[in-house]
């Protein structure tokens, strides 16, 4: 992959009325990855994307996009920018169209421009039929897309999603996930946060996991998976004598109960937890691929966040 | 610290042309509008020219020479710049800036928070102009203008304008929510549109309140100017509310950009 580093964060902290939302992280975002900020709430995810956009002004530290730093040249680098933030905040006085014309105006786009770029921006997202529509009779899935085309109504090298499909259904999951990878493929480097570690895993070259300000652990989702997980989770219903047996079959691994069934964390090779079962065949046991998802949960806990 | 906070709040801001493409996304939602704006301000004149002009105005004698309906004419004009620009730039940009996030929107791209902030308050400006020529058209049609002084209201309208939407933006800067707006409303605006040489003639009030009139309410010399041009009747005292306006206007237009930039910017 191409290395150059478009987007350098060195000590970067960031504090709100006395309380350390991001706490001294260094990150490097590569030209033409996916990388993706995952952490549950308040780890500071949406915080460092807006000091990358400039929304937010940098505490302390340093944080520089394409070697610009983000306090002293902001325009420039909300020019080469395009933001899908979490909020829905399209304008509702416009329709779908004007919207966009609206919004490539702020970009000093001529008008001429903009009207064909609109208009492969609502192709694109399968919207072109909306044009005229005014944005309350948009359902979510369709505003979602249409906030992804305004972020890239400036032909930006850099798109920062937060929580591109938060609240969707699967469908219009699956669609705007085809259009992350399209334009993966064309090139952008695209910054996104989410909570959904299916998402992480099916778009990311690499994923950073933050919690409480900081950033706890870094790689591709197949690493990480592979070094803290392993290769297979056994799953089977609890009871004591089921615990006790898979104690002594299974020394070194984290067992976990919840819900009324206990899941087996080792790192076993392939087949092992397969053998095991053949010796010991239970009904209710399940031997499943390990996940993001579980990687997740063992390095953030699985206390609520509010 | 507190120096520090004080020349903080008055910083000069940072505006280029950006500052009209803001203006431009108001002015384009207001022609799509413009039904629902255009009457108000041709309706309301015409019902308090009916009825304080030709219904209160016959028990009135004279005043300065005027009769009722002349004198409050020019003060319906006043009251219109003050309305619309204050409206604008107090609930109309509490809308956009926190239920709609426009101004969230529009910071992500190359232009800034002071130039959104600036924007919106030539905006308001704007929509006195607009307001105070279609009230001026009402009031040309009841026969109530004396002068071609008159056709310089746009200009007053766009200047006073932008006073009262820089006044109105520092209480928006402070508004924790839309409801608070009801305080600078009727204790600002209700006591100008009463108080400030609008239905009676200034003098009659006693001479303290008369002195609070001039120092404080902007809506003074905003009808002054209005009745002097509308009257052709320029006198030298006319200076007094040209200065007022001139220094009372770019200081609150600075404060209400930094007090803003406090809010939004944390």
């Amino acid at each position: 992959m191409d290395s150059e580093v478009l987007i350098k964060a060195e000590n970067l902290s960031k504090k709100y009325d006395g309380y350390l939302a991001v706490d001294g992280i260094n990150f490097e975002v590569f030209k033409g990855e996916c990388c993706g900020f995952l952490g549950p709430n308040g780890a500071g995810k949406t915080t460092t994307i807006r000091m990358i956009h400039c929304f937010l002004p940098v505490a302390s530290g340093k944080l520089t996009v394409a070697g610009m730093s983000v306090s002293e040249e902001p325009r420039e680098i909300k020019n080469m920018i395009g933001v899908a933030p979490q909020e829905e905040n399209l304008d509702p006085d416009f329709t779908v169209m004007h919207n966009l014309l609206v919004y490539a105006r702020y970009f000093d786009i001529p008008k001429a421009q903009a009207l064909k770029r609109s208009g492969e921006l609502l192709k694109f997202f399968q919207l072109e039929e909306k044009g005229n529509v005014i944005i309350d009779q948009l359902s979510t899935g369709m505003k979602r897309r249409l906030i992804l085309a305004r972020a890239l109504i400036n032909e930006p090298q850099i798109l920062l999603l937060d929580e591109p499909t938060t609240g969707l259904d699967p469908q219009a999951r699956h669609m705007i996930w085809d259009k992350i990878r399209s334009l993966r493929k064309q090139g952008v480097t695209i910054i996104l946060t989410t909570h959904y570690m299916d998402e992480a895993a099916e778009l990311c070259d690499r994923t950073l996991i933050m919690d409480h300000g900081k950033i706890i652990e870094e790689g591709t989702p197949v690493e990480l998976i592979k070094k803290h997980i392993g290769e297979e989770v056994l799953e089977v219903n609890y009871n004591d004598q089921t615990m006790k047996m898979l104690q002594n079959a299974f020394p070194d691994a984290r067992l976990e109960v919840l819900s009324d069934r206990i899941r087996v964390f080792s790192n076993q090779p392939h087949g092992v937890f397969e053998n095991f079962l053949h010796k010991f065949p239970t009904s209710d046991a399940s031997i499943r691929s390990a996940n993001l998802e579980d990687v997740f949960l063992k390095l953030t806990g699985r206390q609520l966040r509010e | 610290m507190k120096s520090k906070r004080i020349s903080s709040s008055f910083k000069l801001p940072e505006l280029t042309y950006r500052v009209w493409k803001v203006w431009m996304r108001d002015w384009d939602v207001f022609k799509k509008t413009w039904k629902v704006n255009f009457f108000p301000p041709l309706l309301e004149p015409i019902f308090y020219l009916v009825a304080l002009g030709f219904g209160l105005g016959q028990f009135v004698q004279s005043i300065e020479g005027m009769s009722y309906i002349q004198f409050i004419a020019p003060a319906l004009i006043a009251i219109s710049i003050m309305y619309s620009s204050f409206f604008e730039c107090t609930y109309g940009s509490f809308v956009r800036m926190y239920y709609q996030k426009t101004f969230d929107a529009i910071i992500s791209t190359p232009i800034s928070i002071e130039e959104v902030i600036a924007g919106e308050m030539l905006w308001g400006a704007t929509r006195s102009l607009i307001s105070s020529s279609i009230v001026l058209g009402v009031v040309a049609a009841f026969g109530l203008i004396a002068s071609p002084l008159a056709l310089f209201i746009p200009l007053l309208a766009f200047f006073c304008g932008l006073m009262f939407s820089a006044l109105a933006m520092c209480f928006t800067s402070l508004a924790p929510n839309i409801d608070f707006f009801n305080y600078p409303g009727f204790l600002f605006i209700t006591p100008m549109f009463l108080l400030s040489g609008t239905f009676f003639p200034l003098s009659q009030l006693p001479t303290a309140m008369q002195t609070f009139a001039k120092a404080v309410l902007p809506l003074t010399h905003t009808v002054d100017l209005s009745r002097a041009l509308l009257l052709g009747n320029l006198q030298t005292s006319l200076i007094i509310s040209i200065a007022w306006i001139a220094v009372v206007t770019p200081v609150f237009f600075v404060l209400s950009i930094n007090l803003m930039k406090k809010r939004l910017v944390k």
